[in-house]
Formats: C-alpha cells, sequence, structure tokens
C-alpha cells in the first residue's frame, strides 16, 4: 500500500535565547504518514515537545519548512495559521484543557462550531457519536470539572476529533493517567488511527506506550536519532 | 445563528453573574451620575440664563457715550493751541431713524424678535418720600414676549397699561417704600425735570430686589414726554436672536449693520457666564472622575478574569480561535456588562432627576430647576460604552496575545 505523507519537514531548527543561545532543534527531517500512529520519545530535554509544538503551527519560531497535506505552513499568518490548526489538527494534552463552564457535549463542539461547516443540530450529533466511540456519552451534559481524569481526557479526545482532523498531536496525553486509563486511551487512539485513517502524533516518554505505536521516533539533544526505534 | 465567540462570552458572564453584575453596577453609577449631573447642570445654567433674559436681551444696541476731542496743535505754524478736558460730550442719546434701523434689523436672518425701547432715569414721588430708579419705555406687548414680564406680575395686568397712556408698572419693593397701591397716582421727576403724574396700574416682582426697588415700566409715549422728546426718540433697541449663544457674534453683525454700538447679553453679565463656565467645568470633571472609576471596575475585573482564564485562551487558540477571535470575545464581555450598567444606569438617573424636579426650592425658582435632558442622556450612554470599550480593549489584546505554547508546556 502506497503511503500517503500528511506532515513533512525539511531541516526544522530552533534556538531558545533564555538564559543563553541555545540550539533545541537540529536539523529534523521526517514524514508522518496517514493513518500512522507515531510516537516521538527522548529524555527530558531532548526537544521532543519543542518539536510537536512547532509541528503544531502554534510554534512560528524556526528555521526550516513544515508541509501539512502538502501545504506549506511556514511563513503563513497567524490567523492563517489558526484556521489551519481548526480544521486539520486535533489536540490533546497532558491536562485535559477543557472548558470548566461548559458541559462536556458544549467542550467537544467548540471547534466545529469555531468551523462553522456543519449546522449547530449537525454537530451534535457527531460530538454524540464520538462520545459514543470514547464512552462518555453519558456524562455528555455534566460541566467537565465534575469528570473523573479519565473521562475528562477522553472528551478531550472526543474535542480533538471533532472536525476530523487529518492529524491528532498529543503532548504526553496519558501522563497524568492510571494503567487502566492509559490503557483505554492507547486503545482509542489505535482504533482511530486504524479505523478513521488519522494520523496521530504522540510525545510520550511512557516506553511501554510508545512500543505499542507503529512508529517511534526518537530524539536526543535536539536530533532524530533514530527514525524507527525498535524496542 | 449565534456565532461561537457570543456564545462564549455569554457563557463567561453567566457563570459569574455576580463578578457581572459587580463591573455593570460600577458602570450604572458612574453613567447615573454623570447623566444626573450634567442634567443638574444644565437646568440650573438653563434657569440662570432665563433670568438673565428676564432683565437683558441677547442684543442691546445704544449709543455709547461719546468723550469730547481735544483741539489738535494748529499745524499751520502760529503755536496757538487750545486745551480741554476730555468729557464726555452731552449729546442725546437717541438713535437716529429708529424705525429704519428696526427695519433693517428685522430683515436679519435669526432674528426672532427687535423692538425699540426709550431708557430713563427718574424719581418716584409720593408725598415727601422720592425715591430715583430708572423706566422702561416700551410697547409693553413686545417687551412681554422678550421678557416675559406677565409671569412676574403681582397685582394687575399688563393689557391695563396698553389702554392707559399715563399708565406705569412698578417694581414691588417701590410699591413698598412708597406704600403704593393699584390705581395709586404716583408723580415721576425725569432727570431732566420734567414732572409726570402717572398712574400705577401693576405691580412685579423679579427674583431681584435691586431691580424691584427701582425699575418700572411705562408706554413708550410716556417714557418720551419724560425726556422732553418726540415720538422719534428712542434710545435702545432690543435683540433676540435664535440661538442666545451666538450673540457675541450676532453683536458684532448689527454693530456693522447700524453703526451703533450691539452689546451681546454675555459681555453685560459676565459674572454669570464665568459662573456658568465654572459650573459646567467642575461637574463635568467629578462626572468624568467617576465614569473613569467605573471604567477601572471593568478593567480590573476583565484583567482578573482574562488572567484566570489563561488556560481556557490557550486551548481556544489552540483549536483554532485566531487573537481577534479571542479579543472578540473578551470585548463583548465587557460591553454587555457595560450595556447592563448603562441602561440600569439610565434608569437610576430618571429616577434622581424625577425626584429631585420634585424638591421645591422657592423663591420665584420654585421647583429645582433639574429636567430629563435627551442630549445628556446621548452623551451619557455614549461616553459609559466609550469607557466600556476602552477597559475592555486593554486586557483583551493581552488575552490576545497569550501565547498557548508557554500554557502547554508549563
Amino acid at each position: 500500500m502506497k503511503k500517503n505523507s500528511v506532515l513533512r519537514t525539511s531541516g526544522i531548527g530552533k534556538y531558545f535565547y533564555d538564559p543563553v543561545k541555545f540550539k533545541a532543534l537540529d536539523d529534523i527531517t521526517f514524514e508522518a504518514y496517514q493513518g500512522e500512529f507515531l510516537t516521538l520519545i527522548g529524555k527530558s530535554g531532548s526537544g521532543k515537545s519543542t518539536l510537536l509544538y512547532v509541528l503544531s503551527t502554534m510554534d512560528t519560531e524556526y528555521e526550516g519548512d513544515l508541509f501539512i497535506d502538502g501545504e506549506k505552513i511556514t511563513g503563513q499568518t497567524l490567523d492563517k495559521l489558526a484556521a489551519i490548526r481548526n480544521k486539520n489538527i486535533g489536540f490533546v494534552f497532558q491536562f485535559h484543557y477543557l472548558l470548566p463552564e461548559f458541559s462536556c457535549l458544549k467542550n467537544i463542539m467548540i471547534p466545529a462550531l469555531k468551523l462553522g461547516k456543519y449546522s449547530s443540530k449537525e454537530i451534535e450529533e457527531q460530538a454524540y457519536k464520538s462520545m459514543e466511540v470514547l464512552g462518555v456519552q453519558d456524562q455528555a451534559l455534566k460541566p467537565a470539572a465534575k469528570l473523573s481524569g479519565g473521562q475528562q481526557q477522553r472528551v478531550a479526545i472526543a474535542r480533538a476529533m471533532i472536525n476530523n482532523p487529518k492529524i491528532i498531536m498529543c503532548d504526553e496525553p496519558t501522563g497524568n493517567l492510571d494503567s487502566k486509563n492509559t490503557q483505554i486511551v492507547f486503545d482509542i487512539f489505535q482504533r482511530i488511527s486504524k479505523e478513521f485513517g488519522q494520523t496521530i502524533i504522540a510525545v510520550t516518554h511512557d516506553n511501554d506506550f510508545a512500543k505499542a505505536s507503529d512508529r517511534t521516533i526518537e530524539l536526543a539533544d535536539g536530533k532524530i536519532i533514530n527514525h524507527d526505534l525498535k524496542f | 445563528m449565534r456565532s461561537v465567540n457570543t456564545e462564549i462570552a455569554l457563557t463567561h458572564l453567566l457563570s459569574r453573574k455576580r463578578q457581572t453584575l459587580v463591573a455593570a453596577l460600577g458602570v450604572t453609577i458612574g453613567i447615573a451620575m454623570y447623566i444626573f449631573m450634567n442634567s443638574l447642570v444644565m437646568g440650573s445654567n438653563r434657569y440662570q440664563d432665563n433670568a438673565v433674559f428676564k432683565t437683558t436681551p441677547h442684543i442691546r444696541i445704544y449709543k455709547e457715550d461719546e468723550m469730547s476731542k481735544p483741539l489738535r496743535a494748529d499745524s499751520s505754524g502760529n503755536n496757538k493751541t487750545v486745551i480741554i478736558n476730555p468729557k464726555i460730550s452731552n449729546i442725546t442719546k437717541n438713535l437716529v431713524n429708529p424705525l429704519k434701523l428696526l427695519e433693517d434689523i428685522k430683515k436679519q436672518k435669526d432674528v426672532t424678535s427687535a423692538a425699540l425701547f426709550v431708557n430713563a432715569n427718574l424719581f418716584y414721588n409720593n408725598g415727601k418720600s422720592q425715591l430715583d430708579g430708572n423706566a422702561l419705555g416700551m410697547n409693553i406687548m413686545e417687551g412681554n414676549a422678550m421678557f416675559d414680564i406677565q409671569s412676574t406680575m403681582v397685582d394687575g395686568e399688563l393689557k391695563i397699561l396698553l389702554n392707559t397712556p399715563n399708565g406705569i408698572i412698578i417694581g414691588a419693593g417701590i410699591a413698598d417704600k412708597l406704600s403704593l397701591k393699584m390705581y395709586d397716582n404716583v408723580s415721576i421727576i425725569s432727570s431732566i425735570g420734567v414732572i409726570k403724574l402717572m398712574k400705577v396700574v401693576g405691580i412685579f416682582k423679579s427674583s431681584n430686589t435691586f431691580t424691584d426697588k427701582s425699575k418700572s415700566y411705562m408706554n413708550l409715549a410716556a417714557a418720551q414726554q419724560l425726556q422732553g422728546k418726540g415720538p422719534n426718540y428712542v434710545t435702545d433697541i432690543y435683540v433676540d436672536i435664535k440661538d442666545p449663544e451666538q450673540a457675541s457674534k450676532f453683536a458684532i453683525l448689527l454693530h456693522e449693520l447700524t453703526g451703533y454700538t450691539a452689546e451681546d447679553w454675555q459681555s453685560a453679565n459676565e459674572l454669570f457666564v464665568a459662573g456658568k463656565k465654572i459650573r459646567t467645568i467642575m461637574f463635568g470633571c467629578i462626572s468624568w472622575a467617576i465614569l473613569l472609576v467605573a471604567g477601572f471596575g471593568i478593567y480590573n475585573i476583565m484583567n482578573m478574569t482574562i488572567a484566570q482564564k489563561l488556560n481556557d485562551i490557550a486551548i481556544l487558540k489552540a483549536t483554532g480561535f485566531s487573537g481577534s477571535d479571542v479579543v472578540k470575545i473578551f470585548i463583548l464581555e465587557s460591553l454587555i456588562m457595560g450595556i447592563l450598567g448603562t441602561c440600569i444606569g439610565l434608569v437610576f438617573s430618571s429616577i434622581s432627576i424625577n425626584l429631585l424636579s420634585h424638591v421645591y426650592i422657592g423663591a420665584d425658582i420654585g421647583y429645582f430647576p433639574i429636567q430629563f435632558e435627551p442630549l445628556v442622556t446621548f452623551q451619557g450612554i455614549c461616553v459609559g460604552m466609550m469607557v466600556t470599550l476602552f477597559a475592555g480593549y486593554i486586557p483583551a489584546r493581552k488575552a490576545a496575545k497569550v501565547d498557548p505554547i508557554e500554557i502547554f508546556r508549563k
């Protein structure tokens, strides 16, 4: 099967200037493919999160080029980048970052309401569907703060999926979860990438989690030292 | 369809109703005070202006006293020079061809009314008691249109004067001092010595006791007779114009038109005008200060909100909300607080204006001179909105600049 590239970087480098000039990323070139469950690992300070934020389009201060879905991202205006994130990228972080005043349902719907492609009724149906997939449909109308950690993370994943993004980016998605919930989240990611063909790029320091993914890229001192780590 | 930005803003506000209300109440007090104080100033200014216009026309045209000119040295060379002391030249004060002047003035745009008057200094005599004062000779109906004399009348009727050639309307102070009643006779001696017996056909009481003790109104012909002059003798033309504030400009125009001195009411009542300015500035400062405090209230609460919501802002930006969306959300929040506060403020100011307008002051003021001022209200709403917009914009911009990565990496 031919692999479709959904994200490509060429020669990405990044400096930190505070407290001293320091090269955080050095000549990062790799590709991520459609339906791939990709993990980024490395020691603390290896630059894996820094890389993820460059890929996320939220960090714009880097050298080299970034392409998402064949479109060059580097050099776009901030508003354009926001629109690209809205459409093409879903995010899952270590903490859920759900808006506390809103119900779980609304939290999931907000990115889709922002996209404005479907009516709010259609979006609501879609949100219920993905909540069902994630097993949190019973929590739909509760405020986000009332849920358990595992449930919150699953709602956050549903929010990441609502616009059917090409890529879901995760920063330590299981860092705050117990082993049972970690397993649940992992299974969900597997399903998303296999069943829905979405690419998952996850930063993790959990080797078991990485081991079970499709491919693992290892970073050290801002460089890729292994494109396809075998455990 | 309601935009998602609006929905987020509304949810934020509704989830902390108390804070929203407190910020709104700040605006309420600011707006209410602004409208109330400025209405107060406007009301009392209007009252004072009206009081001034009861005795002063917008523009008075008269002949200024001329100084006699000293003779110059003879330049022919025989060194004879006549030296005299400059004095007021004792020429009569009448305006030449007053009817023509009046006609010309009435042709001017914006002139609402103009009339001929004769000012005369005189003494009121009753038996042995004598009182000095001055009389204004006029067509009483024209004078009434200008000064609303009718409203100050405590006895008698203006109409009686029309039918009584030797009638006189005197101030209440004169009536008291000379113990004069209606239809009593009073002997008048003018400054040039003409004596005339006149009949009291009315008594007025103005807000100024000095006026009441000295002033009287009579027919134009009677005043002319007291000056020993015929029907062409007129000392003043009083002119009222549409907008009294334009009087000083208009006075220059009338001066050029007639060639006589044209004095606008502002320069005739500089103290009044200065007092008005002081009042306006003073209350303006106070009301702006209160509004500013209200603005700071909103600024403060928005700042706090944004500091508490850094995480929310970060995730909104991550999921595709742009900086301008974030600005819109928070501006909308402060605008809603501002609108809410303004609405309550309008109610409060209306209530307090209404209450104060029923407070009895006494004298000829009667009730407190305050009323609903559409202009001030409109200004209040605009200023209130401006302050809240500004107070909301600064924190909102800060929110838009939040760097999500910094939040996520913590």
